[in-house]
């Protein structure tokens, strides 16, 4: 219809616009989901890891971050870095090689695949021939030799990958030149290893499944040794002289063999089983390494006795008499030893174990005394336990800061005090510009505090909620404590423990008030903590109070699970958040919605049976709303009964989407990124057309009152504003429900002097019905001069201009369908956007964003960020509604993505591209934190480590999202069969979620 | 009947129920017994005694809850009436010759501007005669056929009437796909379809929507390029005045375009819908009235009100032309008082409201005078 269509647009407005917005995917914080290969280069200093979804991500110092992603969707299977280069190879699982490499651009430079290649037998070879096993690249920097699982060795020319088939070392050779006895049994078996030599670049080892091991004479092509083990083979390596090879066995054996130039069979020196007599596990992996000391450090991979801990993951260091099995709470991908970089130097002298862990990374300091870990600058494990919730706050002052990071370092005591040995490249990204904090939930009840700021999320503080409570495990029986004979000698390490003790103490609301340290969490069971930053440690007794929501609501069952029990007695607390009062929600289902008002010391929270009001600084209640609808039976009988609640689906869906997520695409955006084209939803449909799905039916039905869950408390807002008239302001309390209700009570707060005298007062002012009913998602006033009012305490720490109480007020209430301007204090309805009835899209967050121009230095706009269910990222502006720019950021089925999405003030966000990593996007042109990094060989080896060649590399971190680079990122057609194969598990989880809306049903 | 089953429903609240009786611009207020409301023909005595027209043949309507004016003319509906009122009986009062039967129906009490220029200057729409087929007063429109004029024969633009919480729109719509002649020859595309209609529900009563039909546009949107989910959330968000342009399946019952049809909608030949209780509304427009501009506000006195519309400061012409009408209307044989009449203009129907009012009132009465 034409009344949609906006009369021309204003060139001026537009320009401006281009100032202000922009959409960038700049960096991915955490750990990367399902790694399954880990690379490093001792001459960069730069670690690599890939994942099975075809990502590669390389790290050196912090903030020196890279990121490419194969066009295949497959799974990396290996990295290997080229000796003294800024390249490296790739092995995916679909037997291709790639190569990639740093280059120079413009100044910076970007990881980019140059060639990519498949080996290729003779005509009719069976597969196996040709399939890669183990990758070498040979110190010549031009040569690749492949070992197959055929038993033949093949040689490609690098850069080109040109197949050298005269050069290829097949096993029927190698079986010809071994001496007679050796020859019977060894015929057709894999490649198991392949070194080469450490001081002759002529030499390479080649190791067998079956257990035969030879040294190969390159330019002679003839055996110059061999060995033989009568166990599967599982790996080799060198001693760094080459005077020494060590092999591990698949019965958890490893052994020494000295090589010598005669071609007699040569014994095995030493054959141990580390953790025999009983059955173990294979040995799969094995570093041997010289010190200058004489001990050498032996660094294997499982080997653990079969029965009793074959189900551990562990790798052993063995040095001078100690021996430690450090034990993973995940599976261990591959590991690496830093060492001496420089060839030519006499020992290895490791000084630090790098472990790559299916959920984290760890490393090991090997030069203090007792291995600790060090703790990663990056690459954290965010979801140690699973995530719940997050929370930004921007711009933390410098005190709080401070204060923060000594609680936390106090934390910290048990790692190494090593610098982060993994330091190669340099860091070009400018210091940022203010302190942020990314606060994030957990499923076990606590609360992680990250450095938000840069490129690198960093764990600040950690706070545990659990101390509170009672629960069933008591903290004090340490698994760990083990005894000092123990064997094996195990030792748990890193972090990842994704079982929470009790599920109820699961965090789901945060709010932090970074002027007064005041924070308030709440949780699944109803628990609603405050607490108060505190430098020093404490014991003290948490005044519990009970909030009953539903009053006088008769007939009323509560079939969900039971509230929790709070620790009587003093509770000792360390330095940090340490929390005062306890308010217990009666029912005790989920805390849906969370305020804290410093100023006036009181916090609101809401669940799907009404909300409350609580005075901290009184310690008591000031008042409860019952928001229950009377014929609001799901709610009434509970939410876990017949109906799941909203959180526990959600957690459902992460848990559903964790397992399933495979081969998601993830990473590659839903269309080219930048402006929405029409065209790639079409072209999606039409791809879900090919699959032939069973065609979907929708309902379509009004909302109506009886839906259930309209009572659920959505969002609580604090303003001070003119709520009864236009004279005289006053605190007051807004309330929204999934029923489209806004209350809102006038609060009378004493004045200071008399705070504690008095009692807080609350009146029921105004209760607003949105005839369309959908969920209130979000309320706010603006002041008269249409800016949002300010935050509590932000004008008396003079960080904000007072808010204009002149003019006259307006309430913006957005609800899922609609944005909707009110006047104040007489409502009466000003303006409206109608998102939904315009394009079906719904609005799942909204936050309001300062957006700044990137020309003019003070010129600035408050703005509405929204996030709607079909994934794109829109800006609403404030006071007119006037959408001004829309971007698609998340896939429309990634739904614990769109769930997760949060904004920050200066319009960035994050949200979880799985259940480890963050995506943080800029819809600013101004507030963009992506790496920016230089990668230069001689300046980083000033250490004397380095040995390589003066070459010269320019690294630039990841391309950024919206440099339109669509040759990297063109979504290919297997990543489309991934995502149609969990169409369905989507759609049930979407179906779950919006269960609660009850307005669309599957039929 | 079941007339003691009402009372019961209705006597959950204070035994005695408030009614604001409206006749032209002058209100009345008084009280009835809740749970004796007593006959039509009492009420309607009672009715003219308060305004003191006793030889007058007169309509009365009420405002349902929501907000549509619907007739009082038998003692059940009366009844009805008294038992929905919560807490208020709105009454409004036309009289006979000048009753502007258009005036019933959804939605009408939202169209404020409609209501009261029907209602005080009911000659104002007397150049549109109505094609009556039975008695309109009696009954609610549930949906139309419209711009018949702008569309090709093969699509048919139906408008929903939906009227309260207690029935679904009825119909179920899902993915398919459709042929269509494009530049390159004929293509498959996807399309959205009407999958099933609920049994008696609205969509099946009105006749005019079928299984099968292709879902073109909701609300003048195209649903192209649309998820099955998006034009799902745009009906529902759109589900109180609904306007979907189908291509209907059976293309034999079409809408036969006459050449001397120059109004904007057509009648329907199917002879086979001759039994629904369907309604062609030949004076509809799908204009920019806004159906939910009906929040409902309860300030601290605890009477729920609609939100008024912010009178916004460019006084649009279309608002003036309004507010002059009623002016008018005011000078034709009724005592012109401003409050009482002008009020409800900005504010729905209720006093309270009115100081605010008078404000911006003020403000607007220079420009009116032009």
């Amino acid at each position: 219809m034409r009344r949609f269509l906006r009369s021309g647009h204003d060139p001026a407005r537009e320009r401006l616009k281009r100032d202000l917005f922009q959409f960038n995917k700049t960096v991915e914080h955490g750990f990367p989901h399902q790694p399954s290969a880990l690379g490093y280069s001792l001459s960069l200093r730069i670690l690599a890891i890939g994942t099975r979804s075809g990502a590669v991500k390389l790290y050196g110092a912090p903030g020196v971050e890279f990121m490419g992603l194969h066009r295949e969707n497959n799974a990396v299977v290996q990295i290997h870095f080229l000796p003294g280069q800024c390249q490296l190879v790739t092995l995916l699982d679909d037997n291709s090689l790639h190569l990639w490499s740093l280059k120079v651009k413009g100044g910076v430079s970007e990881l980019q695949e140059d060639e990519s290649f498949t080996l290729r037998g003779p005509p009719g070879a069976a597969p196996s021939a040709t399939q890669i096993t183990v990758v070498l690249p040979h110190s010549s920097r031009e040569l690749l030799y492949l070992g197959t699982e055929s038993g033949n060795v093949f040689v490609v020319q690098l850069p080109a990958f040109r197949t050298l088939e005269d050069r290829t070392i097949s096993s029927d050779a190698v079986l010809q030149r071994l001496p007679e006895e050796a020859r019977h049994r060894r015929v057709f078996e894999m490649v198991e290893a392949l070194q080469e030599h450490p001081r002759d670049p002529s030499q390479v080892l080649i190791g067998y499944s079956r257990g035969l091991i030879v040294v190969w004479d390159l330019h002679g092509c003839r055996v110059l040794c061999h060995f033989l083990s009568s166990q599967q083979l599982e790996n080799v390596c060198w001693q760094r002289d080459g005077h020494l090879i060590v092999s591990c066995h698949s019965d958890g054996s490893y052994g020494q063999w000295p090589v010598s130039s005669d071609s007699h069979p040569a014994e095995p020196l030493r054959n141990c089983v580390p953790y025999g007599p009983f059955p173990c596990k294979a040995i799969t992996k094995i570093s041997w390494l010289t010190t200058k000391q004489g001990l050498p450090f032996t660094i294997f991979q499982g080997g653990m006795p079969r029965a009793s801990y074959g189900d551990r993951h562990c790798i052993s260091v063995v040095h001078d008499g100690q021996q430690t099995a450090f034990d993973f709470t995940s599976r261990v991908i591959d590991f690496t030893v830093l060492t001496e970089a420089d060839p030519a130097a006499a020992f290895d002298d490791p000084y630090a174990l790098v472990v790559l862990a299916e959920e984290e990374l760890v490393v090991i300091d090997l030069r203090t005394a007792g291995w600790p870990p060090v703790q990663p600058p990056y690459l954290a494990s965010l979801h140690c336990s699973a995530i719940t919730c997050s929370h930004h706050v921007s711009n933390i002052p410098l005190k709080l800061w401070e204060r923060l990071v000594t609680a936390g370092s106090q934390q910290h005591t048990h790692f190494s005090t090593m610098e982060w040995p993994i330091d190669g490249g340099t860091s070009l990204a400018p210091a940022p510009p203010q302190r942020d904090l990314l606060l994030t939930g957990h499923e076990d009840g606590t609360v992680r505090f990250w450095d938000a700021s840069g490129v690198c999320l960093r764990l600040l503080y950690k706070l545990s909620t659990v101390r509170v409570f009672l629960t069933d495990t008591d903290p004090s029986d340490n698994l760990n404590a083990q005894g000092e004979d123990e064997w094996p000698p195990l030792r748990k390490v890193g972090s990842f423990d994704p079982y929470s003790d009790d599920p109820r103490l699961g965090i789901q609301k945060i709010f932090l008030c970074k002027y007064s340290g005041y924070l308030a969490v709440a949780g699944t069971a109803g628990q609603v903590l405050v607490l108060e930053l505190n430098d020093e440690e404490a014991e003290h007794a948490v005044e519990q109070v009970e909030a009953d929501l539903l009053q006088d609501q008769e007939g009323y069952r509560w079939k969900g699970h039971e509230r929790l029990c709070a620790r009587p007695g003093p509770v000792h607390f360390e330095p940090g958040f340490q929390p005062f009062v306890l308010v217990q929600c009666q029912p005790p289902a989920v805390v849906t919605s969370l305020a804290l008002h410093s100023e006036w010391r009181l916090v609101a929270f809401g669940t799907s049976h009404g909300f409350g009001l609580f005075d901290h600084q009184q310690r008591q209640q000031v008042f409860v709303k019952c928001t229950l609808h009377p014929s609001d039976q799901l709610a009434l009988e509970g939410p876990l009964s017949r109906v799941k609640s909203l959180k526990k689906s959600l957690r459902q869906s992460f848990r559903r989407i964790r397992r399933s997520r495979v081969s998601s695409r993830k990473r590659r955006p839903a269309g080219p990124p930048g402006e929405v084209q029409e065209g790639g939803a079409r072209a999606e449909r039409t791809g879900l057309q090919n699959m032939e799905l069973a065609p979907v039916q929708r309902k379509i039905e009004a909302r109506s009152a009886e839906d259930s869950f309209t009572g659920f408390v959505r969002t609580l807002y604090f303003a001070d504003t003119y709520l009864r008239d236009s004279s005289r302001h006053c605190p007051s309390l807004w309330a929204g429900t999934n029923g489209g209700t806004v209350y809102a009570f006038a609060l009378r707060v004493p004045p200071a002097e008399r705070r504690m005298d008095e009692p807080v007062r609350a009146e029921q002012a105004k209760e607003i019905q949105l005839m369309h009913r959908a969920p209130v998602v979000g309320i706010l006033v603006l002041d008269g001069h249409s800016v949002p009012l300010p935050e509590p305490l932000e004008v008396a720490h003079d960080l904000s201009k007072s808010p204009d109480m002149q003019g006259s007020h307006q309430l913006l209430v957005v609800s899922e369908e609609q944005f909707k301007v009110f006047t104040l204090p007489k409502v009466s309805a000003k303006l409206k956007l109608k998102l939904t009835a315009l394009e079906g899209s719904r609005v799942r967050r909204v936050s309001v964003a300062h957006f700044s121009s990137c020309r003019a230095e003070d010129y600035g706009e408050h703005h509405l960020a929204v996030l709607t269910n079909l994934g794109d990222v829109q800006v609403v502006s404030l006071p007119l509604l006037k959408p001004q720019v829309r971007y698609s950021c998340i896939r429309r089925e990634d739904v614990s993505g769109i769930a997760s999405c949060v904004f920050t003030k200066y319009g960035q966000g994050f949200y979880l591209i799985s259940p480890s990593e963050f995506e943080r996007f800029s819809l600013s042109t101004k507030w963009l934190v992506e790496p920016r990094c230089l990668v230069d060989l001689t300046k980083s080896h000033s250490r004397p480590r380095n040995g390589s060649g003066p070459e010269k590399a320019l690294g630039r971190a990841r391309n950024s999202g919206s440099q339109s680079d669509g040759e990297e990122r063109r979504p290919g057609p297997v990543m489309e069969h991934a995502l149609l194969n969990d169409e369905r598990v989507l759609k049930e989880i979407q179906s779950t979620l919006e269960g609660d809306r009850g307005g669309v049903s599957r039929s | 009947m079941n007339r003691s089953h009402r009372h019961g429903a209705g006597s959950g609240c204070l035994g005695t129920m408030e009614v604001k009786s409206k006749f032209g611009a002058e209100f009345r207020r008084f009280s009835l017994e809740r749970s004796k409301p007593g006959k039509f023909e009492e009420f309607y005595g009672l009715l003219q005694h308060v305004h003191k027209i006793p030889n007058v043949d007169v309509l009365v309507g009420y405002a349902d809850i929501h907000g549509d004016l619907l007739p009082i003319n038998n003692d059940d509906n009366y009844h009805k009436a008294v038992s929905t009122a919560n807490p208020l009986l709105r009454i409004f009062i036309q009289k006979k010759e000048e009753a502007d039967y258009s005036a019933f129906g959804t939605d009408t009490l939202i169209k404020k501007k409609n209501v009261l220029t029907n209602v005080l200057r009911p000659d104002n729409h007397r150049k549109k005669p109505h094609i009556v087929i039975s008695m309109p007063q009696d009954f609610r429109p549930v949906s139309s056929i419209i711009d018949v004029d702008i569309l090709p024969e093969t699509h048919r633009r139906v408008r929903l009437y939906k009227y309260g919480t207690e029935k679904p729109l009825g119909f179920y719509i899902r993915d398919g796909s459709s042929v269509r002649v494009t530049p390159h020859g004929l293509e498959k595309v996807p399309g959205i379809f009407i999958s099933r209609l609920v049994p008696g529900g609205l969509a099946q009563s009105t006749g005019l929507l079928a299984v099968n039909d292709e879902v073109l546009e909701v609300n003048g949107i195209e649903v192209s390029g649309k998820s099955l989910d998006q034009v799902t959330d745009m009906m529902i968000a759109n589900s109180r005045n609904l306007i979907i342009t189908v291509r209907p399946a059976n293309q034999r019952n079409n809408v036969v375009r006459n050449s001397r049809t120059s109004g904007s909608s057509g009648q329907s030949t199917d002879n086979s819908l001759l039994g629904y209780p369907q309604q062609v509304e030949p004076s509809f427009e799908p204009e920019d009235e806004d159906s939910d501009e009906d929040d409902i506000i309860i300030e601290d006195n605890g009477v729920p009100q609609q939100i008024p519309k912010a009178v916004p400061n460019t006084e649009s012409l279309e608002s003036l032309t309004q507010i002059e009408l009623s002016f008018e209307s005011g000078q034709n044989g009724f005592i012109p008082s401003n409050e009482v009449s002008l009020a409800p203009v900005a504010s729905g129907t209720n006093t309270e409201t009115h100081a605010p009012d008078q404000k911006l009132l003020e403000e607007d009465g220079t420009i009116i005078t032009l």
